[in-house]
């Protein structure tokens, strides 16, 4: 029997525990998974001196009210998020970016996302979590991971195995950047998209659609002409593969996704916009920006410097 | 032996062999599958066969298309032995409370249901490849006058293993699952099961399944024997 652990009073619209994600098992049928927004993944877990690796609660929209039952223990969100931490005689407002101290009796209140979708909360110390393929990440479609592979639920108990003797609070001044384009890599099925399409897919505004999750994210727009064929033989897909069905609006492959589809693939994003591209919340707008395989390496690469940067920072 | 190589994104090869659908182009495709899995290349963190394509998606931390597409072009999976395939005997019932789509299919197909089940059992198919779902067979291939189309609107909900038919395949719904396939019949067989993380697939590419048909009863005694 743990003596720390989490009661959870509201589970929030879409909560789950996230890590790094599993790999090797596309062949399978099974996709990465993983927090979506792996930089503030990263740095939730720095902030409560965590393995960078470590389990962490993903929220979307509105988050998870928990109650905290043990020993002190760190906390930290991460994202753009509106929290309030309600200890014995007062109620705080949270700052995302900074760890806090909690302790027996606290509650966390994880309000909602503000203009973003995913957040995170990470404890300093071991959630207590069924790995399936070296990942405690949860799919809900294929029901993988920890929590039978299910949201979480109200009432439910979550125990924490351990608590870091680091106790240290730590704070960095991050902000979240936002981006206007969605910079992508032409796509294997580019020429099956008529000269119109291909100029509409590169020049129109797309609006993102409310049915998006973390399989994918529709939107919305102009209708991106075919003339080739509207399905190919089915083949493999990865996170960021724009698809386009033949009702002409394209679908982005994010951490969840079939592993297999059979519609053309006009683009993919490129690896450097992937973690501010799941942050945008449905109604945005934005459009689609070409760019070559060596700048979008590049670009990545000065990405990962910087998360490296932050990390070292905090 | 691939026709083109090329980059998905900025961190995944498309490795393409062909437009067409047959057991000779697939066959080259699982055995460029298997050697490259069992390499185990650093940075390497996905593999995606499918009937006339290979994936291979990275880690762009650790290397890249360059170097992948390089490493591709320079190994020899002729010199991959055995490709260590299986048979497999998958019982399957067709009573008229699992296929769902039976009156649709004797309308496409314009053959009775006996006819129709004649045609599908005791006949080997191949796995061209798993996926979509978590364990999905992709198998092939049905006879000619076995082809029908996928459903126009697809089922928000597919019972858990379904079996079904579209164009020259044959799937298993190996999990609750939306899905547009022709559902003929369901397996009492547990197709994927997770908790068995070093083979959680039943099936995989390459290897030859044959359906055989059971009654109600013997699918409701099949897992308490």
């Amino acid at each position: 029997m743990s003596s720390n652990y989490l009661d959870i009073i509201r589970p929030g619209i879409n909560t789950t525990f996230q890590d790094k994600g599993r790999d090797h098992l596309y062949h399978i049928g099974i996709p990465f998974s993983g927090a979506m927004d792996n930089r503030n993944y990263l740095i939730a877990n720095k902030l409560v001196n965590n393995n960078l690796e470590s389990a962490v609660i993903e929220f979307a929209y509105q988050g998870p009210h928990i109650k905290y039952s043990g020993e002190k223990i760190n906390i930290a969100i991460t994202g753009d998020v509106f929290f309030s931490i309600k200890k014995k005689d007062t109620e705080i407002e949270g700052n995302c970016y900074q760890s806090y101290q909690i302790e027996d009796g606290d509650e966390i209140n994880i309000i909602s996302t503000n203009k973003s979708v995913y957040g995170y909360l990470a404890l300093g110390g071991e959630l207590d979590l069924k790995f399936q393929w070296n990942s405690c990440s949860i799919n809900t479609k294929a029901n993988i991971g920890s929590n039978d592979g299910k949201k979480l639920d109200v009432g439910q108990r979550i125990n924490i195995k351990k608590i870091n003797s680091n106790k240290d609070i730590k704070k960095t001044n991050y902000i979240n950047t936002k981006i206007e384009n969605i910079r992508v890599i032409k796509g294997t099925n580019f020429d099956y998209f008529s000269e119109e399409g291909k100029k509409i897919f590169y020049e129109r505004e797309f609006t993102v659609s409310k049915l998006s999750d973390r399989m994918g994210m529709r939107l919305e727009g102009p209708k991106i002409d075919n003339i080739v064929n509207t399905n190919i033989k089915s083949e493999g897909l990865i996170k960021g593969v724009i698809q386009v069905p033949a009702d002409g609006n394209p679908i982005i492959m994010l951490s969840d996704h079939g592993t297999i589809g059979g519609y053309p693939k006009i683009g993919v994003v490129a690896s450097v916009d992937y973690d501010r591209l799941v942050q945008m919340s449905p109604g945005s707008k934005t459009k689609f920006k070409e760019i070559n395989l060596s700048d979008a390496e590049t670009l990545f690469k000065l990405y990962e410097m910087e998360t490296q940067n932050l990390l070292s920072q905090i | 032996m691939i026709k083109n190589i090329s980059n998905l994104g900025d961190a995944a090869v498309y490795c393409d062999f062909g437009n067409e659908v047959n057991k000779t182009i697939n066959s080259k495709v699982i055995k460029y599958f298997k050697t490259i899995k069992k390499n185990n290349i650093e940075g390497i963190n996905n593999l995606t066969p499918s009937y006339n394509k290979l994936i291979i998606s990275f880690d762009l931390n650790k290397t890249s298309f360059k170097e992948v597409k390089n490493y591709i072009e320079n190994i020899d999976p002729e010199d991959s032995q055995n490709i260590n395939s299986k048979k497999l005997e998958i019982p399957v019932c067709c009573d008229e409370n699992f296929s769902m789509d039976i009156k649709r299919l004797e309308e496409i197909l314009k053959l009775s249901k006996e006819k129709i089940l004649e045609k599908f059992f005791n006949k080997e198919y191949f796995c061209y490849m798993t996926g979509f779902i978590a364990g999905m067979p992709f198998l092939g291939d049905l006879d000619e006058n076995m082809r029908a189309q996928r459903l126009e609107t697809p089922r928000v909900k597919v019972p858990k293993g379904s079996v079904a038919l579209t164009e020259q395949f044959a799937n298993i719904y190996t999990f609750e699952s939306p899905g547009g396939w022709n559902i003929l019949g369901n397996t009492p067989l547990d197709v994927f099961d997770s908790s068995k993380e070093d083979k959680p697939n039943l099936i995989n590419p390459g290897d030859t399944v044959i359906f055989k048909e059971i009654t109600l009863d013997q699918y409701k005694n099949y897992n308490e024997q």
